[in-house]
């Protein structure tokens, strides 16, 4: 009997594999392009054909090596300062993956916390937090961003403040939700006629089985981050010129958008890919780790 | 939703709209950027510049601006622009028009296409291209509004020039509206060349506002058919040699279409927010756009009307769906 309180659900490879298979085509795209823009934010110093910010003026507004007026050694262009495309959107990656990983982090453990706590205790500690998020989900979240962002100024640290300022009610709903579902079922009830404490029951008890569905909110939390960069970046709040950020170099390419297109271009496609490989994560995570929310 | 449930959250109203002015208020008195200092011509003396403070009561402490800027509030009084040197009132009632008809036009337009898709991918439930739709529906609802109208930006008005892609109507256009509901006025009046211009400058960005919301519209509409599809009443029509497309609009459509403005309803309140930077990047004069000066401007009366005017919008959105969604379900409406 005891046993039965502590021993969660364990791990073998062949549950990896049958969980891999459960996730279909939509974990594997989803591991494929996160993997790839990881791949490359790690490598980018040594991918990266020239140095991000080396100017070189006698070459501003190349167009990609294909095109007419290309040149090879700057395969996708150059910007209006004459900078390496390329090698600027690798690493843009290198801060998009960063900032993500540090916000969607945040956003999660304060998101986590706050929603466990209200969906536990209930009562009045409920009403507020409830509350709390009642009053957020008023607030238009662009505007939301935009203004926090000019509070703490320009920089990575506002992009990430504006980013789990604004969504850590994301975790908070579905957490305090999934938390007073999980209370109600018999396992959470013969935890508690074992005499566990609450927060035994929350964190041996309850916080697993509220794995599956937060790894997929944090996938795509990290897809909302790097967006939430893009939308700083347009309102000029974002980080400071010389930092390759895909929003940096989508708000520098629409100046030139009629000389220039393909500058605005490429990071657009860098910044949709990686929301696209992100919600695909999530989707394919949560079939893959929890066969009865499976679709 | 219950009727008492509804009454409920009539109440909790006025506690969230207080709940927000006071975070607004608290936010911007801490941003670095001085509003006056902004607006003060080179060469203004000290006294010329505390007069000023006060004259937008920024010389009192925290608490007590609020308190001054809330009592004006009730009274229908939300200040005066820093910036653009009217009343805050005047300026958001004159281009909210704009928003609202282009959220509106988003909105038709994604309901629309949303249902298409929805049957669409219901009909071919099961096979091949069933797998295509959802695959395209996660696709739109991934990538965001904004995001859309840079790719329309790109597509339609640099490479393939078709449409205008700034502005609401074109400058030279020689007219004179009496109301801010541009659209809904030319319309009125029959001037239709004043109207075509204006739908050619509101495609694009309705365009992008609607892509997504479209999508999720299509999602949980073809969700809920599917769902309600299997069930017996729609099995014992097919029994009796109903054909399925009359099936699928006669008797699974009206039981689909609940949960649809349940869950999609509330959503709304993205495209809304959303009108924020596809007005900006669509240089529509809307009060999206409006917002983004604001805040570059450090224009604090107008971030807080603007603010709060969103808040009000979405408040009344989200009563509205509950609302719909009691009459629309007889189980709720005698519950």
């Amino acid at each position: 009997m005891v046993d039965l309180a502590v021993s969660g659900p364990i791990a073998r490879p062949s549950q990896w594999r049958a969980g891999f298979a459960r996730g279909g085509p939509r974990l594997w795209i989803g591991v494929g392009l996160v993997g790839f823009f990881v791949l490359i934010a790690l490598l980018a110093p040594l991918l990266a054909p020239h140095d991000p910010i080396e100017q070189d003026l006698l070459s501003a507004q190349l167009p990609p090596a294909w095109m007419q007026g290309g040149e090879v050694t700057f395969p996708l262009g150059t910007d209006s300062l004459g900078r390496c495309v390329l090698s600027r959107l690798m690493y843009a990656a290198r801060t998009a993956i960063a900032v993500a990983l540090i916000a969607a982090s945040l956003a999660a453990i304060i998101g986590i916390a706050f929603g466990l706590i209200a969906g536990m205790f209930g009562g009045w500690i409920d009403q507020v937090v409830s509350r709390l998020i009642d009053v957020w989900m008023a607030f238009p979240p662009v505007l939301l961003s935009i203004v926090l962002a000019a509070v703490i100024g320009a920089g990575l640290t506002s992009v990430i403040a504006a980013i789990v300022v604004v969504d850590w009610t994301r975790f908070a709903r579905v957490v305090r939700a999934e938390t007073m579902v999980q209370l109600q079922r018999d396992y959470a009830s013969a935890a508690r006629a074992l005499g566990l404490s609450r927060g035994q029951i929350l964190r041996l008890e309850i916080l697993p089985n509220l794995v599956p569905l937060i790894v997929t909110l944090f996938a795509v939390e990290m897809g909302i981050a790097i967006l939430v960069e893009v939308i700083l970046s347009f309102v000029g709040i974002s980080v400071a010129g010389d930092v390759a950020t895909w929003g940096g170099m989508i708000v520098e390419g629409r100046q030139v958008i009629y000389q220039a297109p393909w500058i605005m271009a490429f990071p657009i496609g860098c910044v949709i890919l990686s929301v696209i490989g992100f919600n695909l994560l999530g989707d394919g995570l949560r079939a893959a780790l929890d066969p009865v929310q499976r679709r | 939703m219950r009727w008492g449930e509804i009454i409920r959250r009539l109440v909790l109203i006025p506690p969230t709209l207080f709940g927000v002015c006071i975070i607004v208020f608290v936010l911007l008195r801490v941003v670095p950027g001085d509003p006056i200092a902004m607006m003060i011509p080179p060469g203004a003396s000290a006294a010329d510049i505390d007069r000023l403070r006060a004259f937008y009561g920024l010389d009192q402490s925290i608490p007590q601006q609020f308190i001054t800027w809330f009592g004006q509030a009730l009274s229908g009084n939300f200040g005066r622009s820093i910036s653009l040197h009217q009343s805050v009132f005047e300026l958001v009632l004159a281009r909210l028009p704009a928003t609202l008809e282009l959220s509106a036009m988003a909105t038709l337009i994604a309901v629309g296409l949303g249902t298409v898709v929805a049957f669409t991918g219901v009909y071919v439930r099961g096979r091949g291209a069933e797998w295509a739709i959802d695959g395209g529906i996660g696709v739109f609802l991934a990538i965001p509004d904004f995001l859309w109208a840079l790719i329309l930006l790109l597509l339609f008005g640099v490479l393939i020039p078709l449409l205008p892609i700034t502005g609401r109507i074109d400058p030279q256009l020689d007219v004179t509206f009496h109301t801010n509901f541009y659209l809904i006025e030319s319309l009125l009046t029959g001037r239709l060349d004043v109207a075509s211009a204006l739908l050619q400058h509101m495609i694009l960005p309705a365009v992008a506002l609607a892509l997504p919301f479209a999508a999720l519209v299509a999602r949980i509409l073809k969700a809920s058919l599917s769902e309600a599809e299997d069930q017996d009443y729609a099995q014992i029509a097919r029994a009796r040699g109903f054909s399925r497309p009359a099936i699928l609009l006669r008797e699974v459509f009206p039981n689909a279409l609940i949960p649809t403005v349940a869950l999609g309803g509330v959503q709304i309140t993205l495209l809304l927010g959303g009108t924020v930077l596809v007005e900006r990047i669509f240089s529509y004069e809307g009060i999206g756009n409006m917002a983004i000066d604001a805040v570059i401007n450090r224009d604090f009366p107008l971030i807080q009307g603007l603010i709060l005017t969103f808040a009000i919008l979405f408040i009344a959105l989200n009563l509205a769906v509950d609302l719909l969604v009691t009459l629309l379900d007889p189980r709720l409406r005698h519950g």
